[in-house]
């Protein structure tokens, strides 16, 4: 696993291979994995991210009955002409609802970085083979780079909303799917790296404050935040702009802020949306939370 | 941590440590009795106790005992497939102390054979496990990879025996814990391995003197 984003471009200088590649090598080699054997295992998980979305069931609730049934709602009014957003950021916000909505309702998903965040990765990526007709190992190579960004997150950061709130988890998805869609568009390895610093930038702060601690609310719907997100900060690096933080020291900064949160921001659902009168409501009707 | 752990790993919902690593407590208690489970008492500590139902940590749990892995889609149904298999389960509570993960459970397992097995996992994060005590002994080991467990008595010489019967079967040892009650009193050493330790060797183990109690884990 590399340590740093600029570790990893440094290596692509050098060996003029590009970013997916430096980072699967780096993988075989720590794990004794052959090239084919790790590009079969990743084509694995696309093939579970595609299901993921294809699979989703309108009518499903979740246990709890909080969440479910959102993401029909966007298709709907899509169909009738009602929606402010284009159509490919519509699909985003669509699929990212999906994916998180069949998350909660106990359906199967890829955990990108983590199930709480599953819906960002795939709502980008899909949306954008749709758009661009990509192949499905283009498709496997930006799985790569995702997971090249978000191995660096998980080494000097967090990826875990117990540990670094949201921003860790959601934050990272968005992050890991800004850079896979800057090598979706034939970006730099820079441009990706940047992408990423802009959207992990742009959520640094959020905080994990599950209602009733469920996987629910605002889970689902910060899904939709981090695949736009993601999106925009891919688009921003396009078009030349930069993060004037390097990127391994914003992915530094999301350490920092992880720290300084209270415990009750991180994912113990005593704080932010879960203490509302509201929220504290929801989790006495359903019995859970202590 | 490899890149398949942060793309990765296709689970169930809803969550990764209180529905992943709790189907995989369930898989590795499964393994560790060695037969199919007959009845299980599932006891239920902080965050698993707290939010358990609603992330489907109940169903999970149940899930792993049947041999359901995290991907299985059948996992919400998993009361259902305990029942058709014979095996009852029961859901308490448990407080396992200020020490504890907030995600964990304690397993009191009957096996077909009337065998007993009583387990502390833990689920540490993005799925990963820790399985912490097995019969009240410490044992701290993560289930990836083949484990032996020896409980003997401190005294000089059981390390030796054991190390020397891997080498001899060309184990190569991963990782090792050793922990002791007290000086000469009762200790454990926890025995992570590259390779499969045959079953001959493990039951050669059981019959040494000193040596109270081998329990192996097994990735087969």
């Amino acid at each position: 696993m590399f340590h740093s984003l600029e570790e990893i471009l440094a290596e692509c200088g050098r060996t003029h291979l590009p970013f997916w590649k430096t980072v699967q090598l780096d993988d075989c080699r720590e794990e004794a994995l052959d090239e084919a054997a790790s590009f079969a295992r990743m084509t694995e998980i696309w093939d579970a991210m595609k299901a993921s979305d294809r699979d989703y069931d309108p009518a499903l609730h979740s246990a709890s009955g909080l969440v479910g049934t959102d993401a029909d709602k966007i298709r709907v009014r899509r169909e009738n002409g009602g929606l402010l957003c284009g159509e490919f950021t519509s699909h985003v916000m669509e699929r990212a609802l999906k994916v998180a909505e069949s998350n909660a309702c106990m359906k199967r998903i890829v955990a990108a970085p983590t199930a709480g965040s599953c819906g960002v990765m795939p709502a980008v990526l899909l949306s954008m083979q749709e758009k661009l007709s990509l192949p499905d190992e283009r498709m496997v190579e930006a799985l790569y780079v995702a997971a090249g960004i978000g191995g660096v997150i998980a080494e000097r950061a967090s990826l875990s909303g117990a540990e670094g709130g949201c921003q860790a988890e959601i934050g990272s998805a968005s992050g890991m799917a800004a850079g896979a869609a800057v090598y979706l568009l034939g970006g730099s390895g820079e441009a990706m790296a940047h992408a990423c610093a802009m959207a992990l930038s742009g959520l640094l702060g959020l905080v994990c404050d599950p209602v009733a601690g469920l996987v629910e609310i605002p889970c689902v719907k910060r899904n939709v935040i981090g695949a736009m997100n993601a999106v925009t900060s891919a688009d921003m690096a396009m078009a030349g702009i930069r993060s004037k933080i390097p990127p391994d020291e914003v992915i530094d900064a999301l350490r920092t802020v992880g720290h300084a949160m209270s415990a009750d921001l991180r994912e113990t659902g005593h704080g932010g949306l879960a203490m509302t009168p509201a929220g504290q409501a929801i989790r006495r009707k359903i019995g859970t939370g202590d | 941590m490899n890149i398949f752990e942060v793309v990765g790993p296709v689970m169930v919902g809803p969550s990764s440590s209180h529905t992943a690593g709790a189907v995989r407590i369930g898989n590795v208690c499964r393994k560790l009795v060695g037969e199919p489970v007959v009845d299980a008492d599932i006891l239920l500590h902080g965050s698993f106790l707290a939010t358990g139902r609603g992330h489907g940590t109940d169903r999970a749990l149940v899930a792993g005992l049947l041999g359901l892995d995290v991907a299985d889609p059948r996992i919400p149904e998993s009361f259902a497939l305990a029942e058709k298999a014979g095996m009852t389960f029961h859901f308490g509570a448990v407080d396992l102390g200020e020490g504890a993960h907030p995600n964990s459970a304690k397993l009191v397992l009957t096996a077909a054979d009337g065998k007993k097995l009583e387990v502390v996992g833990e689920s540490v994060g993005g799925g990963r496990i820790n399985i912490r005590e097995i019969d009240g002994l410490e044992a701290n080991f993560s289930g990836d990879l083949p484990t032996l467990i020896v409980h003997n008595l401190d005294q000089p010489g059981h390390v030796a025996e054991v190390t020397s019967m891997l080498q001899h079967k060309s184990v190569n040892i991963a990782t090792m814990q050793l922990y002791r009650s007290g000086r000469g009193g009762h200790a454990v050493m926890v025995i992570e391995c590259d390779q499969e330790v045959p079953e001959e060797s493990v039951h050669w183990l059981e019959h040494l003197e000193g040596v109270e109690k081998v329990t192996y884990y097994s990735l087969l």
